[in-house]
């Protein structure tokens, strides 16, 4: 079986965001990158698949070169290869996003039985990029899946529902799949796992932006929101503070 | 919306990390407790360096000075009982490293860490079961070693100085720090404004950016360290300890590796040296981690995991085994790989307690608390003095490139004549391009390029071959020439010129300017006009602050010439006694005279030969100077002599240096004069006389009567260190200065051994010598006498040693050498009753 | 016109989305939900939407911001290969649409244009206040040739009460120290009828189900009050409680990012605070 997950590069950010002078991104000058938990979740997922049924697991991103990292990663937690749809680090609106991924794996020698998408992504969040790809690959597509089976060509996926209740769809593959944090643990890298990453290609190529410049979602800038406007009431040091809390408690008909 | 603290202090301490806290505990354990201790972070981890510190101690380090902060570090997280003992063990991988370890061995010994031993591969497999002992080829092995939580001892710390009635104020910025003329008076915060006579900043990484705020420097680079925490290891389930292993220093990759729990802790300095600025390091609020917990960068670290693998294959290559947390941690890094320590030279009462490290951090605090409330330490700190910057190693320029080279040093192999490469040819002396010319081997000296010796006397070798030793070990000889010795001879034969350039000179001129010198100088300062005086400096116990020369050029001025290696701390001890009414002024000249040193038996011949000034013994006889013209120059001509021959120091202000270079030379020429570089000067010149040098023999830890310097009447005058002084003249010396020669330097595969300096001093049986102070005897100095043909080592020792004759050894290299007293006091190897330099 | 879709025509989010819409064409608004009886088809339904876009030519199709919402939106956005601006908390009308959405679960705010007609928007939570008049609901079936849908529903096994209906919310963060650690938090929990919550950091380290995590990726809660014990306020974190009435924090760090949002603050160590608390509630509920 051969399994795909597509990544996206994105900033690791503390607890204050700030912008950078032209308002078109996070100042990442004092920050790490990362990806969604959520596709960590899904390359732990594709990796432990391929340990059950065997085949290989590919980790594609569009993204600028620094994106690589974030490839790398995922192969030292056993990804086996990776692709690298480089950009020029503009941000790519979900269309174009979608095209560039879809005609990369179409042109791929051997298609994939599973594509698996984070549900969104952790920056833009746009929800669609992976529905996108299906509808362009002619694939079925089910979304916010937090466990994956997979049996005789079909995977059993269970959406998790507000409230707590599954709803299940079974799929014949290839099928498209997005995943959410929760559907597994990621592993650590291991040491070992790291250097096997550091050795082996990364098969990059420039695809073409589809769309006109002005077209699709066209992101014109970044702003922070609004401060929440509260003047926080300090209840007090320490255990000192306990009557003052249950205060609270009363006030609100907590207690 | 918060509580606010006392808006008059003392004390007001900035920066809660390790320093901060140990400096708040002992300043209010000294008694002082108008005293506030703010930090812009949180407790108790505001996000400094301490928060992600390694935490583990090897006590071992070649520095002296370093060494001590580490000890008494040591003994205070044990105090704390937040130490764990777990043994230390620096692995070999070459033979050049095998030697190393040789060495410190012997720094072991010298500074008395005892026991540590020598390990065969084998015994490191059985400390340390999961490494790979094919790779090495032995180690040195320190038990007392260990790991300690900083954090912990940090809270018990502040939280001892609170109870004593200190204030905290956590989550509290400075935004300013307010002087008025030249004193710290407030400190701005987010939460007000606190008056203070004293600040300090003790904000590792932090330290400079606040210090701006003052308009003074703490010279100090944030570095980036990275290490990784990898784990659980399925080798470590079973660990009963928190610690059950020894520590392993990979020396030759410049790494680290300790067990901890279930994980395994890997560090380096092995990457390309990472320097930020301050605006590199982010705010709390934007930090991912902490403000000093930077993104990690792999590729940087990716050659570290490789050798970590190829070491404990059985941990680092578990595939079981995740990488946890990776960072790129920022440490503070200085110029010379010292801490700084002290009141910054630019603002009274604003001081220093930056670049320290985990290991000497509780050492540092105690240390800088007692300089502020008792004016000195038990641990003489002057290698770590904030002041001792010149203002051109104050530049970031410069700290970011000594700090990059010395980065990969962090634990290499260094020699202790070692030279910096990077961002040299900053100071030069007018004689520079004549010294160039002449092939000059530049060492740098506080800042200057000074001739270490002259290639141009390399036909000096045939001259003086059958005198002069050659060093068959490549260790002994490097940085090292026997050109050296050749220039000796033919200054001790005929007559040489030496570069001084790096003498720091100040006036001290005023009213009160005799009263000054008077009470920092221990000698009689109240002699004629044109006296020159060599005189130490105490610190209020008795030890040597410093030596130096005063001219008295007039009544109310005196000329004060010292080395430039501290010249900047000296002028800072001046300015600190100077009279509070402005009766008297401390002027730096040193960038405004040059000294050029002229000595040998044909000196007076070839400076009679270019003056008409009277320049005869009663003309200028010895210890006094004058004016005299030489050409068209108005020279300051002061006969003393570091090197014990008949001469002069000349100076003439820094543009006219080359003329006087020029005049000297040619006139010399019929002489057959010679250039001649520090290595004659500071070394074997000076040891042949038994002249002691401050920063070797000379240091806050002996006194002056160990020393051997006690001679005259002591005046009546009141001095710094007059009371202990008249107590160590009353009382018996725990250590008598001796000098020593080598017996025998042939090592047992033949080859002779020269030994550099710092080696321990043993009895011949092999026993370590302590005084009854505890001090262990170490080689304070050693070099040539090239004229007296010995190899010369000065050293301190228990007075039932200091008998001529006795019979003593020194470990080298892993070897005994055996050295014999040759004197046990000032009295000189050569010239014994100073002929040459009265004459 | 502008076409509403409502996923479910009885909750929170659609009432939003409902006074959304109406601020955007009060007087030509069309709501449409999906016949389910068949069962949910992410296709299915959109290609029943798809037709009525086709059909009424509206001007916008707004939808909840739910995940479904969201799901089915991109479904008709890649079947008409159109635009779709996911989760807007205001839109502007202009040819083309500017439309200020949330990215980084609403730590940051995007302004885009949004290029093409029908203009396709989900709604963000909160982002307007609910709409209390109603509206009507025309039901359509779903399109017959759906190639997804879903084949069963597994019932939740939940005991207590669900971190998402909670009306308090306990949670801890990294300063708990270790899975143990959380039996003062459960007990608060406990004694206030509230479930435990906990952030990314505490789920990474394992000390925690992920069933627990409040946040971006974790569940979003909207409890009356929040507390959070230990929580240093990272931006992936407070994308899950935003929906909080009230927020106490309690953390040793004057400075954490987390009080910049919080209501309440003690500032201490929770390992003390905690169970000062929940002695003090026993001691006012015994007295």
């Amino acid at each position: 079986m051969n399994i795909l997950v597509c990544v996206k590069r994105v900033p690791l950010t503390g607890g204050k965001i700030v912008l950078t002078e032209d308002e078109r991104a996070i100042s990442t000058r004092h920050l790490g990158f990362t990806i969604s938990p959520h596709e960590e979740c899904g390359c732990e997922e594709a990796v432990r698949l391929i340990e059950q049924h065997g085949g290989s697991s590919t980790v594609l991103t569009l993204g600028p070169p620094e994106a690589e990292e974030q490839l790398r990663d995922m192969m030292a937690i056993g990804i086996d290869r990776a692709v690298h749809l480089l950009t020029d680090g503009e941000e790519w609106d979900p269309q174009a996003t979608a095209s560039a991924i879809a005609a990369s794996i179409g042109a791929e020698p051997e298609p994939y039985e599973l594509l698996l998408f984070g549900n969104e992504s952790a920056d833009a969040g746009n929800y669609q990029v992976a529905i996108r790809v299906a509808y362009k690959l002619g694939l079925p597509c089910v979304t916010g899946i937090k466990a994956i089976s997979v049996q005789d060509g079909h995977v059993r996926c269970e959406q998790e529902m507000p409230g707590g209740s599954r709803d299940v769809y079974e799929l014949p593959m290839p099928a498209v799949v997005t995943v959410k944090e929760g559907i597994n643990l990621p592993r650590y890298p291991s040491v070992p796992g790291r250097l096997r990453a550091k050795r082996k290609p990364v098969e990059s190529s420039t695809p073409a932006r589809a769309g006109e410049p002005k077209s699709g979602l066209e992101m014109v800038r970044l702003t922070l929101p609004p401060g929440s406007g509260k003047q926080a009431e300090v209840l007090g040091d320490g255990a000192g503070a306990a009557p003052a809390v249950v205060g609270v408690l009363h006030e609100l008909g907590l207690v | 919306m918060f509580t606010d603290g006392p808006r008059n202090q003392r004390v007001v301490v900035i920066g809660a990390g390790i320093v901060g806290n140990s400096l708040v505990y002992h300043l209010s354990r000294l008694g002082v407790t108008d005293l506030t201790l703010i930090d812009k972070g949180p407790l108790p981890n505001p996000g400094g360096s301490t928060g992600h510190a390694s935490n583990f101690i090897f006590p071992v380090d070649h520095s002296k000075e370093m060494t001590s902060l580490t000890l008494e570090s040591m003994r205070q997280y044990k105090d704390l009982d937040v130490f764990i003992e777990s043994g230390g063990i620096e692995i070999a991988r070459t033979e050049e490293r095998m030697q190393e370890l040789t060495r410190r061995v012997a720094s072991a010994k010298a500074w008395g860490i005892e026991p540590v031993e020598l390990l065969s591969p084998e015994q490191v497999k059985e400390l340390v079961p999961f490494i790979n002992e094919q790779l090495i080829l032995g180690a040195f092995f320190t038990p007392g070693a260990g790991v300690v939580d900083s954090l912990r001892a940090g809270t018990i710390m502040r939280e001892r100085a609170i109870d004593a009635g200190m204030t905290v104020q956590a989550n509290t910025e400075v935004l300013g720090i307010d002087v008025e003329r030249g004193r710290v008076r407030r400190l701005r915060t987010t939460k007000g404004d606190i008056d203070a006579d004293l600040v300090v900043i003790a904000c590792g990484a932090w330290s400079p950016r606040i210090a701006r705020m003052a308009g003074a420097t703490i010279p100090l680079t944030p570095m980036v360290h990275q290490m990784i925490d990898i784990g659980p290891a399925p080798r470590f389930a079973n660990t009963t300890k928190l610690i059950e292993y020894p520590i392993i220093r990979d020396m030759d990759t410049n790494m680290y590796e300790r067990q901890e729990g279930t994980g395994l802790e890997i560090g380096s300095y092995a990457h390309r040296p990472i320097t930020l600025g301050a605006e590199d390091i982010p705010s709390i609020e934007e930090a991912a981690l902490t403000p000093t917990e930077l993104p990690f960068t792999q590729q940087d670290f990716d050659p570290q995991m490789e050798q970590a693998l190829e070491l404990m294959p059985e941990i680092v290559g578990d595939e079981s085994v995740g990488m946890k947390y990776a960072i790129n941690g920022v440490l503070s890094v200085t110029h010379d790989g010292m801490p700084l320590l002290g009141e910054t030279p630019e603002v009274k009462g604003l001081w220093s307690a930056a670049a320290v490290w985990i290991k000497e951090g509780p050492g540092a605090g105690k240390t800088v608390a007692e300089l502020i409330v008792q004016g000195e330490s038990e641990i003489d700190v002057y290698e770590s003095n904030v002041a001792r910057a010149y203002p051109c190693q104050r530049t970031r320029s410069h700290i970011v490139a000594r700090a990059s080279e010395g980065f990969n040093k962090m634990y290499g192999i260094v020699h202790p004549g070692e030279q910096w490469a990077s961002d040299r040819n900053v100071r030069l002396s007018p004689f520079h391009e004549r010294e160039r010319q002449l092939r000059a081997v530049f060492y740098e000296a506080a800042g200057w390029e000074r001739p270490h010796w002259y290639e141009s006397n390399a036909g000096l070798l045939d001259e003086y071959a059958d005198h002069i030793t050659k060093r068959e070990a490549e260790w002994d000889s490097r940085w090292w020439s026997p050109i050296i010795n050749a220039e000796h001879l033919a200054m001790r034969d005929r007559a040489a010129m030496i570069d001084l350039s790096s003498f720091a000179i100040f006036d001290v001129t005023g009213q009160a300017a005799l009263d000054t010198v008077q009470r920092v100088a221990m000698r009689q300062m109240n002699v004629e006009n044109g006296r020159v005086v060599y005189t130490p400096l105490l610190t209020p116990s008795g030890g040597f602050k410093q030596d130096l020369t005063v001219m008295r050029l007039a009544d109310d001025t005196f000329r004060v010439v010292t080395g430039g290696a501290y010249g900047m701390s000296d002028l800072k001890w001046f300015a600190d006694h100077l009279p509070a009414d402005g009766s008297a002024q401390v002027h730096d000249q040193t960038n405004a005279w040059t000294t050029l040193g002229l000595w040998g038996p044909r000196a007076r011949d070839i400076l009679a030969s270019i003056t008409e000034d009277d320049v005869s013994h009663d003309g200028l006889p010895f210890a006094h100077c004058k004016q005299i013209e030489v050409g068209p120059l108005n020279v300051l001509a002061s006969r003393i002599s570091y090197v014990g021959d008949l001469g002069w120091e000349l100076y003439v202000p820094i543009e006219q240096g080359a003329r006087l270079w020029d005049l000297i030379a040619e006139a010399g020429e019929p002489y057959r004069i010679i250039p001649a570089g520090a290595g004659v000067y500071g070394t074997t010149g000076r040891l042949e006389k038994c002249y002691r040098a401050y920063g070797a023999e000379l240091e806050g830890d002996y006194n002056v009567v160990e020393a051997g310097m006690a001679w005259g009447k002591i005046k009546d005058e009141d001095f710094i260190g007059k009371e202990a002084h008249v107590r160590h003249r009353e009382g018996e010396s725990a250590a008598v200065l001796c000098t020593l020669t080598v017996g025998d330097h042939a090592s047992r595969s033949g080859v002779k051994r020269y030994m550099l300096g710092n080696e321990p001093v043993l009895s011949r049986d092999g026993r370590s010598l302590i005084d009854r102070k505890g001090r262990h005897s170490y080689i304070t100095s050693a070099g040539a006498g090239p004229s007296v043909g010995k190899h010369i080592l000065m050293s301190y020792l228990p007075p039932e040693h200091a008998v001529v004759g006795e019979e003593l050894a020194v470990e080298y290299m892993g070897e005994r050498y055996p050295v014999t007293v040759a004197t046990n006091d000032s009295t000189p190897l050569f010239d014994p009753d100073n002929r040459r330099i009265r004459s | 016109m502008v076409l509403l879709f409502a996923e479910r025509s009885d909750d929170e989010l659609f009432r939003q989305a409902l006074a959304f819409a109406r601020g955007l064409d009060g007087d030509q608004l069309h709501a449409v939900g999906i016949d389910d009886a068949d069962g949910y088809s992410p296709d299915g339904w959109a290609s029943a939407l798809a037709q009525l876009i086709r059909e009424r030519a509206p001007g916008a199709v707004l939808s909840p911001g739910s995940e479904r919402g969201n799901e089915v939106l991109a479904h008709v956005a890649a079947q008409l290969d159109l635009p779709f601006a996911a989760n807007c908390v205001s839109v502007a009308p202009g040819d083309p649409l500017t439309v200020t959405r949330v990215r980084w679960g609403g730590s940051l705010l995007e302004e885009a244009r949004l290029h093409g007609s029908p203009a396709l928007v989900t709604v963000a939570p909160h982002a307007v206040a609910a709409d209390t008049t109603g509206v009507e609901v025309e039901l359509v079936g779903p399109a017959p040739e759906a190639q997804t849908r879903m084949s069963e529903r597994l019932e939740a096994v939940s005991a207590g009460v669900s971190l998402a209906d909670a009306d308090v919310v306990v949670s801890g963060g990294r300063g708990v120290g270790s899975a143990e650690g959380f039996v003062i938090i459960e007990e608060l929990a406990d004694l206030l009828g509230g479930a435990v919550g906990c952030s990314r950091a505490v789920t990474s380290a394992g000390w925690r189900p992920h069933t627990d995590q409040v946040g971006q990726t974790g569940t979003k809660i909207s409890p009356s009050l929040y507390i959070a014990c230990g929580i240093s306020g990272a931006t992936q974190h407070m994308a899950g409680c935003k929906g909080a009435k009230k927020l106490l924090a309690i953390n040793p760090d004057r400075e954490a990012s987390i009080f910049a949002n919080a209501d309440y603050v003690v500032i201490g160590d929770l390992h003390e605070v905690v169970p000062a608390i929940s002695a003090e509630i026993r001691r006012t509920r015994g007295g």
